[in-house]
């Protein structure tokens, strides 16, 4: 026994300890001696302990159930379960289901990243920077709930930092403020988000033309896209005829 | 003046966009039909395989694009040494649960790692590996996740199909299973373990 050098932080979770236990005892892990294993794996927690208090309770967790597989193997098992299939019975079913499990996803992983990865083993062509900042593509692409959060924390960094003893009469209203895009879309096939605010919008500004934005999304009058990730959110409007049936799978669609 | 071949044209255009080209936007630059554009990147292709060339024209997220030689990444990376971006094992774990099982919940990939993922599930985000699918319609009606486009780029798929199958367990003898297991152990070493000795992402 060399003692429990290895960190806690090595493992990705309870389960990843397990495997490892499990591997250097050369166990079957289909047939864990739980025992055992509950011992190390109890041994390991203590040892964390006194290096770091923080132990994540996912690690607790699983030294509660290793006690309890334990306990249950302990009992005595009847006659007639022993004579059926043994294995549903088998308290640590669960467990080697859970490890074989997530060994395979552990597995994959590795084996995803022995791909050759972009920008790590093969390499594109990079956009000069003056083209990657200016040109937008002709492709619009739907815009996810991430674009939206990014382009409103944009927004919301412009509009400074909110004023303590500011006092608002006119408030905009976002019943308002659907009027108000939908007047800016008469006439016209889109237009940018930040379109509907001038100088440095304030911050409530921004939120209630955010919300008026995304119920004309779920109100189905409003489409938004964007040209590349990053780049300006376009609110184009749907007109009557249209019957958006194409807009709702992607880009908000779940709204 | 002639009309340049067709095969120089596809070629220039899938070197000159910024995105993986999808043949049905070749189709409706050129006007040319889809069979005969896979044939002539089929083509492209292998001329790159056999010219002993630096790039490849690879199919990727469902479109061609040229890529450097793995072989040369050494070389290629000290252009620009920040560009790189690596994933912890936190993150590849969770990505490749996503990947193989997805339409996938947060609670669902907590459960498979046995860790709580939330962190690692909202750097996959930001980095757009994975995307929001939707709310399962299960109480709470918690949010499902998929993979994205940029997943099948970053990883040189071609879709999903694409993905490597999954090793079942259970399809292993006893002795390849401890074949691989020794295999392994003898890969802990951390200095040789890459995917431990690189930054967390999360972080």
């Amino acid at each position: 026994m060399t003692g429990y050098e290895v960190k806690l932080d090595q493992f990705e979770g309870p389960l990843d300890l397990l495997l490892h236990l499990i591997r250097k005892h050369e166990m079957d892990i289909c047939n864990i001696q739980i025992v055992e294993i509950t011992k190390q794996y109890l041994a390991y927690i203590a040892s964390f302990k006194e290096l770091n208090l923080d132990l994540a309770g996912e690690f607790l967790l699983m030294a509660a159930t290793l006690l309890h597989i334990k306990s249950k193997l302990l009992l005595p098992v009847s006659d007639d379960a022993e004579d059926e299939e043994g294995e549903e019975d088998d308290p640590r079913a669960e467990l080697v289901r859970r490890l074989l499990e997530y060994q395979k996803y552990k597995d994959a992983a590795m084996t995803l990243n022995e791909r050759p990865l972009l920008d790590r083993d093969v390499f594109t062509r990079s956009l000069p920077s003056f083209v990657a900042s200016e040109a937008e593509s002709e492709e619009l692409v739907p815009v996810g709930l991430f674009e939206l959060v990014a382009a409103m924390q944009e927004l919301l960094s412009r509009s400074g930092a909110p004023l303590a003893h500011e006092i608002d009469v006119d408030r905009l209203s976002v019943a308002e403020s659907i009027n108000l895009i939908m007047e800016r879309l008469e006439g016209r096939e889109s237009v940018s988000f930040a379109e509907l605010f001038t100088g440095e919008p304030r911050r409530q500004d921004v939120v209630v033309n955010f919300l008026a934005t995304l119920e004309l999304v779920k109100l189905r009058l409003l489409r938004i896209m964007q040209n590349t990730r990053c780049g300006t959110l376009w609110l184009f409007g749907i007109s009557g005829e249209d019957d958006g049936g194409s807009t709702t799978e992607d880009g908000l669609g779940y709204a | 003046m002639a009309t340049p071949d067709l095969k120089l044209i596809v070629e220039a255009l899938v070197f000159a966009a910024d995105v993986p080209l999808k043949v049905d936007r070749l189709s409706s630059l050129l006007e040319v039909e889809r069979a005969a554009l896979t044939t002539i990147l089929g083509a492209l292709q292998a001329d790159y395989q056999e010219g002993g060339r630096a790039f490849e024209l690879v199919e990727v997220g469902g479109g061609y694009q040229f890529r450097t030689r793995p072989e040369l990444a050494e070389y290629v990376q000290r252009l620009d040494p920040g560009r790189a971006f690596r994933l912890s094992r936190a993150a590849l774990e969770s990505l490749a649960i996503v990947a193989y099982r997805q339409p996938i919940t947060r609670a669902e990939i907590d459960y498979l790692r046995g860790v709580d993922s939330g962190r690692v599930v909202k750097t996959l985000l930001e980095k757009r590996l994975i995307r929001i699918l939707g709310k399962k319609e299960v109480p709470g009606r918690p949010l499902i996740y998929g993979t994205s486009r940029d997943f099948l780029e970053f990883f040189g798929l071609k879709d999903l199909s694409d993905l490597p199958s999954l090793k079942e367990f259970s399809e292993l003898t006893p002795d390849q299973l401890a074949g691989g297991l020794q295999q392994e152990l003898e890969e802990q070493d951390p200095a040789e373990l890459p995917l431990t000795s690189v930054p967390d992402l999360s972080d």
